[in-house]
């Protein structure tokens, strides 16, 4: 899933500036199994900022919504009719939700409520870790599994480098180091002659590198 | 003098500079270099030496701008974004200016898809106005990003420059990213090849009316056609280049012979007509691997001698 993390508050509250009234758009797709942007979430920011105006003496109103999903134009066509009565949308979705608003209701200021922060999957309750970069061209079947584009911090393809210690990557002692884990699960299956040959270069063009990606699925087109 | 490069002194005295163009070879043969050298000496005022233009790998601009200076010729490096982080491009530049480049041309670099490693990862950690604004910092507060400070006199003494492209869409826009540029610190900036004279007119009339060619040195780009073929390929396949009718007919009206004849003749006149233009400070001749013709053109604009300042 896509994960993503709620901005600082003091981000936030310079984006809202002095709006009056606002609507906080929160999703109930990935945003909400990783408890950053779902109607819970939104609930407690709306919450937060009521409160921090009605302090500053500025009272503000805050509407909330959460919708089916913010990367689907029939969900975010659901707020064609109450766009218009607010001074700003703060959209909880990855940052893909605000764009959709953006380029569906050309007359709104959206604003995103959170960073998104990468593709991966929750480790332990409220740990989440990166997985995968997207590059569109999986090879992890060579790697036991493991992706060292995503997880790798120089993105080897025939690691392990010389920082690796102790399992740990060189940058951060928190860090796994990939390759310690593919070396390992390789060994352990009596397989490390698979990582003998030289890889070779990688072709980048179907990753974010050739540019913005698209994928037409004529069978699917009504 | 911000670098006391023969491009800056030209056009600090006010003379109307020419600057020529220079694509290194596919290949490790400096002596390719050293020979395009012989037909711009004397010619033109500075040399830009490209940086893997069109994303094809060729030797470094760097060695390029070297193997030029040796020859007596001036050079004006270009830089691009694309294949360089901002580890990789201060140290270039503090090597650069090390080893005696004057000028520096601040480019984000066409896109590689373009070239003959599409496959390859770009980086463009820094964009061109970030560039251009980074070579300030470290050229006028001798600081690099980092904030390392660099002692006074070990700076890198360099005229910046940029590219600007008037025919690029939004039109409205793009006086506005001049202007961004300027702000940036550039020095000079050279234009995408012009062939649409009245549109590049009216660029300029807006540069003019903000006020922005006090504050930057503007160099017409001029592309002599080759051929038919060139110009049509150039109209039709080229992103960003504008390429009117009226200059395909023209060629057209010519016997095939002298396609070439009169595309040196267009871009004379083009040259004379840049002169006359308020806020036009240059032109930069693009004779793309047809720098032997440049002394003919050169000759042809009434330029020569350059001057000596």
């Amino acid at each position: 899933m896509i994960v993503g993390e709620r901005k600082p508050l003091s981000e936030i509250f310079d984006m809202i500036g002095e709006a009056k009234k606002i609507l906080i758009v929160g999703c109930k797709g990935c945003v909400t199994v990783c408890n950053a942007g779902g109607s819970k979430e939104v609930g407690i920011l709306a919450s937060i900022v009521r409160l921090a105006r009605k302090k500053e003496g500025a009272p503000i109103e805050v509407d909330e919504m959460t919708l089916e999903r913010q990367c689907d134009p029939e969900y975010i066509e659901t707020l064609a009719d109450r766009i218009g009565d607010y001074d700003l949308i703060l959209s909880m979705a990855c940052s893909i939700g605000p764009q959709y608003i953006a380029g569906r209701f050309p007359e709104a200021r959206v604003f995103p409520a959170l960073n998104t922060t990468f593709m991966g999957g929750s480790l332990e309750h409220g740990v989440w870790a990166e997985f995968c970069q997207a590059c569109g061209d999986c090879k992890i079947h060579l790697f036991g599994g493991f992706c060292p584009v995503a997880r790798c911090s120089k993105s080897l393809f025939n690691g392990p480098c010389g920082g690796s210690s102790g399992g740990k990557c060189e940058i951060d002692k928190n860090v796994d180091c990939v390759w310690h884990l593919i070396v390992t699960k390789l060994m352990e299956q009596g397989e490390l002659d698979r990582l003998n040959q030289v890889k070779p270069l990688k072709n980048w063009l179907t990753s974010r590198d050739g540019g913005p990606r698209k994928i037409v699925r004529e069978d699917l087109k009504l | 003098m911000k670098s006391g490069s023969n491009l800056e002194k030209v056009l600090t005295a006010g003379h109307f500079a020419v600057t020529g163009e220079c694509g290194p070879p596919r290949s490790a043969d400096g002596s390719k270099v050293r020979d395009k050298a012989k037909y711009l000496k004397g010619y033109v005022d500075s040399v830009n030496v490209t940086d893997n233009q069109t994303s094809v790998v060729r030797l470094s601009s760097l060695a390029g701008v070297l193997l030029l200076q040796q020859e007596g010729v001036e050079a004006n490096m270009q830089m691009v974004c694309r294949d360089r982080n901002r580890i990789a491009i201060q140290s270039d530049i503090l090597g650069a200016a090390a080893l005696g480049v004057k000028n520096l041309l601040c480019l984000s670099g066409d896109h590689q898809r373009f070239g003959d490693h599409p496959e390859s990862k770009n980086v463009y950690d820094l964009d061109s106005i970030q560039l251009i604004q980074t070579v300030k910092m470290m050229r006028d507060e001798h600081r690099l990003i980092s904030g390392q400070e660099m002692e006074e006199g070990s700076e890198p003494r360099l005229f910046i420059g940029a590219a600007v492209n008037p025919f690029a869409d939004p039109f409205e826009y793009r006086v506005h990213r001049l202007a961004k540029k300027i702000a940036a610190g550039v020095d000079f900036v050279q234009t995408q090849c012009i062939y649409n004279m009245p549109k590049f007119r009216e660029y300029m009339r807006q540069a003019h009316d903000m006020g922005l060619t006090e504050k930057v040195f503007v160099l017409a780009g001029i592309t002599p056609m080759k051929s038919l073929g060139m110009a049509n390929y150039m109209k039709k396949s080229v992103p960003g280049m504008d390429v009117p009718d009226e200059v395909i007919a023209r060629l057209r009206g010519v016997d095939k012979k002298k396609y070439a004849e009169e595309g040196i003749k267009i871009a004379v006149e083009q040259m004379q007509e840049m002169k006359e233009i308020p806020g036009v400070a240059g032109v930069h001749l693009m004779a793309i691997e047809w720098e032997h013709m440049v002394p003919e053109i050169m000759e042809k604009t009434g330029f020569l001698p350059r001057p000596q300042v």
